[in-house]
């Protein structure tokens, strides 16, 4: 493996970097976005790890930063705000809020005087500009607090001249320096003379974590305000000019399209409808209001291709993932042998705002704004759908409403893009709800075969086999990944992309003697089913599997789950987070037939999560009516205690282990897409059965621990796996029969009537006015 | 084309625009009112939550030739002027103490059918309990629903005092 140097070019010692002044008419401080955490691995490593023990999909990505490195500037106004764009996006994660707070903590400035911004496309950041793998806080944490350290002591520099003392005397406050005397200048006065001609080199050390008053402590959310009262932008609240609504109508089956309209002349004549267009993945409609599109979307008759999946249903894809399987090495041994295989069906990872994107393509210029985690790459994907050189077209990042994996690939933004040229006028495109789970990008199916071998009270081998519908990774990092193959661990340069961000992530954190945890994708072409690394890809379905074994190995031992896994923890964080968790959720407490508590734990981005839950099985709870609903077996309560390395805000920590867990437990439960005869039946919410009110936990705690840390960890996607597995296990004891199909319900009787294929999208109703309350 | 007139958020509006367009593309497309999001455009998902006459409906589902000139109509973007004094409704207040909000885009339409909720409950002479936070049907992507629930007992507390 890679060591990287504790000190880098710009590292001076332990607490000291270089960083910029850069010339110009007002106060610009920069500092190199490479800049990094010392080594990932100061830890001693321990007997036989695996990859990411020592080097994890988060140091690959940080690591993916330094030789592309580029600049990151802090700006300071005439006002002594602070001004930041940042090269990544914010979901809805909380990373606004946060760098916000390193920005205040480094600069002495209130944090309502610290605006962060989304950077635009920047194409010379290259690999450097992509929100994933939890990793933003983990690769900008130095290099924001190094150029608002610069800030400051350029503000300090032209305060001591200003106010006639030595910088030593000043004490910076709250955006004010003052003298000891009580002389003082504000930010905004000596920023205009902090600014220099020519760019500088400057040297500064950082805050002591000790020191720190601002990172380390709750904050709410610096657009919450905003989010409340309905003024937080989305891509289609902006208003640029001209720009109205598009809808595009899609082929009934997956990926099929458009070969001919049949009746272009009538729907463009129906109310409101301006232009009626083919693009590659459909035919787009421009009209007044996106109601009027809905309308001419379902009046269009198309001619379509079939698609890329033919009549295939969900046992074939599972039958074609058993036959590609990877063999186990161990033989099966008669009682020595514990053995189980999991199913994990397709889940759609939509978020609540659709695919969309705004775009003007005209006189040869391209101009797209869009939730976009990956912008470089959306900017060079539309300069192709374009036939426009990259310099060409402009992407302007727009905050998402939720991404999930979702949003690190730009569908909307190229189809809006090939709308707009069709049209010849700006368009703002957005995705109908149902075409979501029908056309857009789904977690990858998967079966997951586990052998251990138990003998004479030990475990001797534990095998995981995990076998999935390739998962699309060709949204920029790919290609980094193969540029740097030779710089990676042993083994991984053989290996397709998906295969090493698996080895990368995946870490069993038990000692089990021989322990192999390998994925294959069977059939590794990524344009049959549209998928992405939806939040945390392969690690709930993983865990979940690995957990549930766990569980088993610990009643053929005849230990309780918490003692067994006690034992066998390699980990001492992960040791920490599960006592934690087994005390605040009172393990092992009295509970009534078909009730349970299960508790599981997972450990990567640096940290550890562990889960607890209690869950209701009865048939009462069970088959309670909700309207439209998936009830099912209820989550009472739920405990989740993690420790995420080095905590800026624990209150966005906490947020985003509640959010995880309530993906883990529909992915458990109810949340799934059916594949039947090459089309996904769910088009709406209801259908799809994503976690609802009535199916939420009536008790639920997160604690984040102190951890021994002293670098930030991934928090986005840490709290899923643990928490499926969690969900997982208690189902498994509350039942007394270990599920091997997930969602748990997937076999059930259909819970909806499927909308109809074609046309593509359901007519809105009219009864809305009888559902008042 | 036909001309429409309603309240919106405390003014009169008249909107030239087909009959059987949903209200929910009146306001965001002719009215450029965008607080009310769209999520599924069936009253599935319930992100675009405002009131009519004081209680929570979803637009994306009533066609504006449905309403009447005296139909008030309020969204997230007119709450608070319902609410007594000057700042935000209590409800929203809640939100912020709760810290409720992730990405925002569902959170209009949940604090929207909160304080319907609250105001249903009350008007049948009892606080909000587990089975009435049950039957919201906003769907939060962002899983934040443990902290709308204590949001809306923190907001009905609020209400109650006529903050």
């Amino acid at each position: 493996m890679e060591n990287h140097p504790a000190e880098g070019p710009s590292r001076v010692s332990r607490r000291s970097f270089v960083g910029y002044v850069i010339g110009g008419a007002t106060l610009i401080a920069a500092a190199d976005l490479g800049l990094t955490p010392s080594a990932a691995n100061a830890a001693p490593i321990p007997s036989v790890p695996q990859i990411p023990e020592v080097y994890d999909l988060n140091d690959f990505l940080t690591h993916c930063a330094m030789p592309t490195s580029n600049l990151i500037a802090i700006e300071v106004d005439e006002k002594g705000h602070a001004h930041f764009a940042l090269p990544r996006m914010e979901v809805g994660q909380g990373i606004t809020t946060a760098v916000a707070m390193l920005i205040a903590e480094e600069l002495e400035l209130p944090i309502d005087h610290v605006h962060v911004t989304l950077a635009p496309a920047r194409p010379e950041l290259l690999f450097n500009q992509l929100t994933g793998g939890s990793n933003t806080i983990v690769s900008v944490y130095t290099p924001v607090r190094v150029a608002a350290a610069i800030a400051r002591k350029a503000l300090l520099e032209a305060a001591a001249i200003m106010l006639g003392g030595a910088v030593t005397q000043l004490t910076s406050k709250e955006g004010v320096i003052s003298l000891p005397d009580g002389s003082s200048v504000t930010y905004g006065e000596a920023a205009a003379k902090a600014a220099k001609p020519t760019t500088e080199k400057v040297e500064v050390e950082l805050k002591k974590t000790s020191d720190h008053k601002v990172v380390g402590k709750p904050h709410r959310r610096i657009d919450a305000r905003e989010a409340v009262t309905g003024k937080k932008q989305f891509a289609m609240d902006l208003d640029i000019p001209d720009a109205l609504p598009t809808m595009v109508c899609r082929a009934p089956e997956l990926n099929g399209t458009p070969h001919a309209i049949n009746n272009k002349g009538d729907v463009e004549t129906m109310p409101g409808v301006t232009h009626v267009a083919i693009i590659p993945t459909g035919v787009a409609v421009r009209a007044k209001t996106f109601g009027q599109c809905i309308d001419a979307v379902r009046a269009l008759d198309v001619t379509w291709n079939s698609g890329t999946v033919g009549g295939l249903s969900a046992k074939d894809i599972k039958a074609e993932l058993k036959a590609g399987q990877i063999p186990l090495a161990v033989p099966k041994i008669g009682a020595t042998s514990v053995d189980g295989e999991f199913t994990f069906h397709f889940r759609s990872g939509s978020a609540l705002e659709p695919n969309c994107a705004v775009a003007d393509v005209r006189d040869g210029e391209a101009t797209v704004w869009g939730g976009l985690k990956s912008p470089i790459d959306a900017q060079g994907r539309i300069a192709k759908a374009l036939g426009l050189p990259q310099t060409k077209v402009t992407v302007n990042v727009v905050q998402g409403g939720g991404s999930f994996g979702r949003k690190l690939f730009s569908d909307a933004a190229v189809e809006a893009a090939h709308a707009s040229k069709a049209f010849g006028a700006p368009v703002k495109l957005m995705w109908h709800r149902a075409d979501e789970p029908r056309q857009g990008r789904v977690h990858p199916m998967a079966v997951s075969k586990v052998r251990a071998t138990v003998l004479a009270g030990s475990i001797l081998t534990f095998e995981q086999r995990h076998a999935s519908v390739a998962t699309d990774f060709t949204h920029g990092l790919g290609e980094r990944l193969t540029a740097e193959a030779a710089a990676l661990p042993t083994g991984l340069s053989n290996l397709t992309f998906s295969e090493s961000i698996f080895l990368l992530s995946q870490e069993l954190p038990y000692n089990f003697g021989v322990v192999t945890q390998l994925l294959n994708e069977p059939k590794p072409a990524v344009d049959r089913f549209n998928t992405s690394s939806v939040r945390n890809i392969y690690s709930p379905d993983v865990a979940t599997a690995s957990e549930l074994m766990v569980d088993q190995l610990a009643k053929k031992l005849k230990q309780d789950p918490v003692t067994f896994r006690r034992n066998y923890l390699k980990s001492d964080v992960v040791k920490r987070v599960l006592d934690r968790a087994a005390e605040l959720g009172d393990w092992g407490r009295s509970m009534p037939a078909g009730t349970a508590q299960g508790i599981a734990v997972h450990k990567e981005y640096k940290g550890a999560t562990a889960v607890l839950v209690e869950i209701d099985c009865r048939p009462e709870t069970v088959n309670r009516k909700v309207r439209d609903a998936v009830t099912g077996p209820r989550v009472t309560k739920a405990v989740v205690v993690a420790d995420v390395g080095l905590v800026i805000n624990p209150a966005g920590v906490k947020a985003q282990m509640m959010g995880g867990f309530s993906d883990g437990m529909c992915q458990a439960l109810t949340y799934s897409n059916h594949l039947v005869d090459g089309q996904f039946l769910e088009a709406s919410w209801d259908n799809s059965a994503y976690t609802r009110q009535w199916n939420t936990p009536f008790e639920f705690e997160c604690e984040v621990i102190e951890s021994h840390g002293s670098q930030p960890g991934g928090v986005g996607e840490a709290g899923v796996a643990a928490s499926m597995a969690a969900v997982a296990c208690a189902y498994a004891r509350a039942t007394g029969k270990m599920p091997t199909e997930f969602p748990i319900n997937f076999h059930d009787p259909l819970h909806f009537e499927p909308k109809s294929f074609i046309p593509s999208v359901p007519e809105s109703p009219t009864d809305g006015l009888s559902y008042t309350f | 084309m036909p001309t429409h007139t309603f309240q919106l958020n405390g003014e009169s509006v008249t909107v030239d625009v087909e009959d059987d367009v949903r209200i929910l593309w009146v306001l965001r497309d002719i009215l450029g009112v965008t607080g009310p999001k769209y999520g599924c455009g069936i009253n599935v998902c319930k992100a675009c939550t405002s009131h009519i006459n004081g209680k929570a409906f979803n637009p994306c589902s009533v066609r504006v030739s449905d309403i009447g000139a005296d139909d008030e109509i309020t969204t997230i973007e007119g709450l608070a002027d319902t609410a007594p004094g000057k700042g935000l409704h209590p409800m929203q207040e809640a939100w912020l103490e709760h810290d409720v909000a992730q990405c925002g885009y569902c959170q209009p339409g949940q604090i929207m059918a909160a304080v319907a909720l609250v105001n249903k409950v009350r008007e049948e002479g009892r606080a909000i309990n587990e089975a009435d936070l049950d039957t919201i049907r906003n769907v939060c992507r962002c899983g934040t629903y443990t902290r709308i629930r204590e949001a809306i007992k923190t907001g009905q507390d609020a209400m109650a005092r006529g903050l």
